[in-house]
């Protein structure tokens, strides 16, 4: 693949605002005036299970879809679901976002398959030599934010080549409505700074 | 969340990042369709989701959700008739709802043109099968356009609804779930909006319109007459091209969105590239072109997702023609199942032309595995004490037949409630089949509200007739649950105003059902009491066991600042460790902490109390509602 290529695995859990978080890098990439494509999950797998999404960012992307271990920035919104990222799609070398929060699965929850830890996540990553970036916040509004806490540690750290914090904040305006967003703004630059 | 910042509606030309299945509703609009229907089903709602973008008093067309997939075809067959262009959408399985008139279409002279979009779902991502509807247009003699990316579905269904319209025919524009759900950004095209008249010009006269005995055959042939046209038409269509890297040798044919997996792979490519013929009409096929190809390559590839359809017309094509070319298709059940990714393409070229590509590196295997995360009901769902208390009360030899929907997830563990299923509205009368010559075994059958609307009515009207003995339990949540929140015949509205609306209970009443009981799904005592009830009833009975779904139900709440954000708290000095909360109810809200101790996890919980009743410890309160009552 030529080296302009960026591609980008988000994944977490039905439920967690997903769609979001997609949809605002991938507006903020166009807004950036890198060519994009992209797919989500949609339907069943919403449900609480598992979902995902693609983000493809330069001139010669054609499927939307991302090829195994081919990741140069997974994004995982949950702990279990990043290793999950990691395992199947981090490229070597690449990086690894992930918001420390864990939602237990249900064969967790029934003693049957063990938590991911961050001890795991972080050998895993070793593996990869792919760098790892924590992101919590406590006392938020509403669980679904952590999406965007997660955007500001891409907008700080400038995990995403060509895209800056002022790009994340316009597509962010596009697709939230006015009292949401001064919220969501508020959590974003308390940690861009 | 807003798909597009412009209006889709604007007669500007626009640039803008969108998803396939908005890309339609741009086309739709441009194109002057003016009647359009469906059934929700993925991966196509998205494209109502795109038209309720347009408030009603501005959408250039009508749109309804109709009851099942079958009645939203004829209702575009009958706006057809009227010489309005119409086009209808559906998921990949709910064509064979409406196959029955489906079929038929073809056999007409569809006096506004007709579209059918349909979405077909490689890797049964969200469906019962993978089922390849190339095979229902070639039973039914309708042409095929097969977009790859949103791109093409913006321009392909402007094409397709421009042709049917001047042949007065039915039009397939096949998606597939990447293609419905890729995200790209499109530029608009600027049109002027017409005003409409809207005056009904049906005119019988221009049939036939009724196909009984010869006149079927009649019809037939005009079915065959505006194909044969077509397909004229597809060899000269530019939609079918060929990608020229000047190589004798080697040569690939695909189409949809298999041509981007491959175009993506063969970047790497290390040796020549192949030639590709990619078709945007793979039904039917531009026989010229494709012979062209294949007589001026050695050898060729054909990258078909699915089943086979165009690898047996070329191999015949190829024998009838004396083609010394050697054609390669499917070599394994592999190739016939799942999508057509990139990873799987470059699998199947590297098998067949092992030089193609280099060596692939080698990764290390993960140190940890990933725990499997199945789907789940969500916090507060009305199905989860249902089926709490049934899979406690219920006898092991005890039969559950479950239905599509929500409901269906009771299947997994720990319920395992629902123990068979096959497709939209089958429950009661697969119970009643379980239920003949049966004296031992009892049959409890499922089903969610806007399937029964969609197709169980006619099983329950057979129950009753034919007297099977087995409860039907209705669950209805008020909204079409897994596919999105679409409302139904049961919700009091449809998706343009507010209208009655037909409850269940009064829709079992009038097909003729005796025994109607009816309680809140929490209400887990009261529910079994009910199913005992009506194990002793002589014949067909029904328990409606009714919560709103809460999903839905919380994000309204959410967005109208009416959510208390109440939270269940699991007492640390009551709770025994029975995990009743855990591993009986099984509410992903509930987690086991490293010290053992459970939690009530604050991002999941949303305070609705049915776990309370579970918890023989009373170790559960709901934390606000108490303080408030201090």
């Amino acid at each position: 693949m030529k080296s302009e290529t960026f591609n980008i695995y988000i994944i977490g859990v039905g439920g967690q605002g997903l769609g979001l978080l997609s949809e605002t890098i991938a507006r903020a990439a166009a807004y950036s005036g890198i060519n994009v494509c992209g797919t989500d999950t949609h339907g069943l797998a919403q449900r609480g299970g598992m979902v995902d999404s693609t983000i493809r960012l330069g001139e010669n992307v054609f499927s939307p879809l991302i090829r195994k271990n081919d990741a140069d920035l997974v994004i995982g919104m949950e702990i279990n679901e990043s290793l999950r990222g990691v395992n199947d799609y981090l490229k070597p070398k690449g990086t690894l976002v992930y918001y420390s929060v864990s939602w237990q699965p249900l064969p967790v929850r029934l003693g049957k398959e063990k938590e991911v830890k961050k001890s795991m996540l972080e050998e895993s990553c070793k593996t990869k030599e792919a760098k790892i970036f924590e992101a919590n916040m406590d006392n938020l509004k509403d669980s679904r934010m952590q999406n965007v806490v997660l955007l500001g540690v891409l907008a700080k750290n400038q995990l995403i080549p060509g895209i800056e914090p002022k790009h994340y904040k316009q597509a962010l305006s596009d697709l939230l409505n006015h009292k949401i967003l001064e919220s969501n703004i508020e959590v974003f630059e308390k940690i861009v700074g | 969340m807003k798909n597009s910042t412009t209006s889709l509606v604007s007669e500007q030309a626009f640039s803008e990042l969108v998803i396939g299945n908005t890309a339609i509703v741009r086309a739709m609009v441009e194109s002057g369709v003016r009647v359009v229907t469906s059934y929700p089903g993925s991966p196509t709602p998205e494209i109502a989701e795109a038209i309720s973008s347009i408030p009603i008093e501005k959408r250039p067309f009508y749109f309804e959700y109709s009851t099942n997939e079958k009645v939203a075809t004829e209702i575009a067959f009958g706006a057809t008739m009227n010489g309005h262009t119409s086009c209808v959408f559906f998921k990949s399985v709910g064509i064979n709802v409406a196959a029955d008139s489906f079929v038929q279409l073809g056999f007409y002279n569809l006096l506004g043109g007709m579209v059918v979009v349909l979405g077909d779902d490689p890797g049964a991502n969200s469906s019962q099968n993978e089922q390849d509807n190339r095979h229902l247009a070639a039973l039914s003699y309708i042409p095929i356009f097969e977009p790859a990316s949103p791109k093409e579905v913006y321009t392909m269904f402007k094409e397709a609804v421009s042709i049917a319209r001047k042949k007065q025919m039915p039009v397939i524009l096949r998606l597939t779930t990447h293609v419905c759900h890729a995200k790209q950004k499109i530029d608009f095209q600027a049109y002027k909006a017409k005003k409409y008249d809207w005056a009904p010009s049906f005119d019988n006269t221009k049939g036939p319109f009724i196909a009984i005995t010869t006149r079927a055959l009649e019809m037939k042939r005009n079915a065959r007459k505006k194909l044969a046209e077509f397909a004229e038409y597809s060899d000269k269509s530019e939609f079918n091209t060929i990608i020229n890297n000047s190589n004798k040798e080697r040569g690939i044919i695909t189409f949809g969105a298999t041509f981007l997996s491959l175009q993506d792979i063969l970047q790497e490519a290390t040796n020549k590239k192949p030639d590709i013929l990619k078709l945007g009409i793979p039904y039917p096929i531009p026989k010229k072109l494709i012979l062209e190809f294949l007589s001026s390559h050695k050898e060729v590839r054909i990258l078909e997702e699915l089943d086979n359809l165009l690898e047996k017309e070329l191999k015949a094509m190829a024998y009838e023609n004396k083609l010394s070319c050697k054609i390669t298709g499917k070599q394994s059940d592999e190739e016939w199942i799942g999508e057509y990714t990139p990873d799987k393409v470059q699998d199947l070229l590297q098998k067949q032309w092992p030089d193609l590509f280099p060596k692939p590196q080698t990764i290390s295997k993960p140190l940890y595995s990933a725990p499997a995360r199945p789907p789940q009901l969500c916090p507060g769902c009305g199905h989860r004490p249902v089926f709490t208390a049934l899979s406690k009360h219920l006898k092991p030899e005890d039969i559950t037949v479950g239905d599509i929907g929500c409901h269906t997830l009771g299947f997994l563990p720990p319920h395992n409630i629902g123990q068979i299923v096959v497709s939209m509205g089958h429950s009661v009368s697969t119970g009643s089949g379980l239920a003949i010559g049966n004296k031992e075994r009892r049959v409890i059958a499922f089903v969610g509200d806007s399937t029964f609307y969609h197709a169980a009515m006619p099983g329950i009207v057979n129950a009753v007739f034919n007297k099977h003995k087995i409860t039907l339990v209705v669950l209805p949540n008020g909204t079409t649950g897994m596919t999105g929140h679409q409302n139904h015949p049961g919700t009091g509205e449809n998706f343009n105003e507010i209208v009655d609306a037909i409850p269940v209970k009064q829709v079992l009443e009038g097909l003729g059902v005796k025994n109607i009981r009816e309680c809140d799904a929490y209400n887990q005592n009261k529910f079994i009491e009910h199913i005992e009830s009506s194990f002793q009833d002589e014949g067909f009975s029904v328990v409606i066991a009714e919560h709103p779904c809460m999903l839905k139900k919380t994000r309204e709440d959410k967005k109208a600042g009416k959510f208390l954000g109440n939270k269940i708290e699991v007492r640390n000095d009551m709770c025994k460790l029975l995990m009743t909360c855990i591993q009986k109810f099984a509410c992903p809200t509930f987690q086991i902490m490293d010290d053992g101790q459970v939690i009530a996890h604050p991002d999941l919980c949303i305070g609705d109390g049915s776990c309370m009743q579970t918890c023989e410890a009373k170790a559960l309160r709901n934390k606000k509602k108490e303080q408030q009552k201090d």
